[in-house]
């Protein structure tokens, strides 16, 4: 293998790179982005740089030096628009065809968006300092979706002094996610922070003015974030014959063809431990994903399964959100240590006879890792929650 | 080689502990990561490198000296 191409420049794609050559591979590297920007993070666009605590530079994922030891082909601000697998050529926005033997897919996801125009987004770098750059004392803010996002940027949005209004269809923000009592309790956060969440509103577009309601009422806003999930970036492989659908879809290996693994938030793969096809949008599964996808192309003759714990973390006003494992689908939650009203609590998720899944607030680290490790080692719930050790019913 | 952890941007998420747990650990209040060994053994790089690299808030760095 001489020619390896990982199409995709954030954290997935840059894990794979830094794999391959930590792990021997010394031939062509090619990493394709289509922002202009070397590889940045993007949690801190929701937190830290949307609060104007760090300037963009902060959010470099690696030195210049350190990237520069990786001696890549490095080509920014320019997208894949094709994949020739027969062919083994990847075809880019710029008219360039570059053939590769190993093939690494990473790119991402992008924001669903509304009817209407005028509205933020914030997945890139310049849509947070665009939206920073209108936040201060006084704007009316209006935020579509109380998922982890919409509730990130509101609590920052809030602090900053605007006038906030979160507005989610859903009856209980995140309670697909969570649950309906943990969304609860998040909820709560909000309104003790002056937010306006309105709960099992449906916004159907955008206006000059704010925005419009499924029953025709009209929000007031200075400027609107849409922050209502996202779509994976598959378009590009449109002809190449790879099956997509929510993603591109892998195997265990994270192989989606001879030759071609996928990694991050556009992979769809099988994750062994949880018996599923999983997609997950987190952080640190897009490092973790982009090193396996890497050492799996590589080594073929030695891969392993990808089979991981997800893990996220939100931070909103004073909490800090931890979770370990797959809570979507979930049939019980129980609080297991501390308690709902202090906003300090480990709960445990069940998924038929299995612990799949832990959230804690404000809780020690390690009082979190080994819920971690029993959902690693696929212990049942009737092991890892004692019964009577479980708060009232759920 | 030495290991530089830049502290604020850490996010408590402990994959550092995990990948390389000689060289790391986290404090109790907020999980934020504490450095153990500035200056690992050859033995232990190969986990270091691994936190660098799983480190979802590029707070750490292995550096040549």
């Amino acid at each position: 293998m001489n020619r390896v191409v990982v199409v995709g420049a954030s954290a997935a794609g840059l894990a794979a790179v830094e794999t391959l050559r930590r792990e021997g591979y010394d031939g062509t590297l090619t990493l394709v982005g289509d922002e202009p920007h070397a590889p940045y993070d993007r949690p801190p666009l929701s937190k830290q740089l949307l609060a104007g605590e760090w300037s963009p530079d902060r959010l470099a994922l690696r030195h210049s030096a350190d990237l520069d030891t990786l001696d890549l082909d490095l080509r920014l601000g320019v997208a894949a628009t094709g994949l020739d697998v027969p062919g083994r050529t990847v075809r880019l926005a710029d008219g360039a065809t570059v053939p590769y033997d190993g093939l690494v897919v990473a790119t991402g996801v992008r924001p669903r968006r509304l009817p209407g125009e005028g509205a933020h987004v914030l997945r890139t770098l310049d849509d947070a300092v665009a939206l920073r750059d209108r936040l201060e004392p006084g704007v009316r803010v209006v935020v579509v979706g109380a998922g982890f996002l919409g509730a990130e940027a509101a609590a920052v949005a809030s602090r900053l002094g605007a006038e906030v209004t979160l507005l989610e269809p859903a009856p209980v923000p995140l309670a697909h996610a969570i649950g309906d009592e943990i969304g609860q309790v998040l909820s709560r956060a909000h309104l003790d922070h002056g937010v306006n969440l309105r709960t099992g509103v449906t916004v159907t577009a955008v206006t000059e003015d704010g925005v419009r309601l499924a029953d025709g009422e009209r929000v007031d806003a200075d400027e609107v974030l849409v922050a209502i999930g996202s779509l994976p970036n598959t378009e590009w492989l449109a002809d190449s014959g790879l099956s997509t659908g929510d993603g591109l879809n892998c195997d265990e290996y994270c192989e989606a063809a001879q030759h071609v693994y996928a990694a991050g938030d556009v992979a769809r793969w099988y994750n062994p431990l949880f018996g599923v096809p999983m997609r997950i949008e987190h952080r640190t599964n897009a490092a973790e994903q982009g090193m396996a996808a890497a050492r799996n192309l590589l080594r073929p003759e030695a891969r392993k399964p990808f089979a991981p714990v997800p893990y996220f973390w939100s931070d909103q006003y004073d909490m800090k959100i931890q979770a370990y494992g797959y809570l979507r689908g979930h049939d019980e939650v129980a609080v297991v240590d501390g308690d709902l009203e202090t906003r300090r609590f480990v709960a445990a998720y069940r998924t038929g006879d299995r612990l799949t899944g832990t959230l804690a607030v404000g809780m020690p680290p390690k009082a979190i890792r080994s819920w971690r490790q029993a959902i690693a080692t696929g212990a049942t719930w009737r092991e890892a929650v004692p019964t009577g050790d479980t708060g009232d019913d759920r | 080689m030495r290991v530089e952890l830049d502290e604020p941007k850490c996010v408590a998420s402990g994959q550092c502990v995990m990948a390389s747990p000689e060289v790391f650990d986290q404090r109790d209040e907020d999980g934020v990561a504490i450095l153990l060994e500035e200056r690992p053994g050859e033995e232990l790089l190969d986990g270091v490198r691994e936190a660098v690299a799983i480190c979802p808030a590029a707070a750490i760095r292995l550096v040549e000296e």
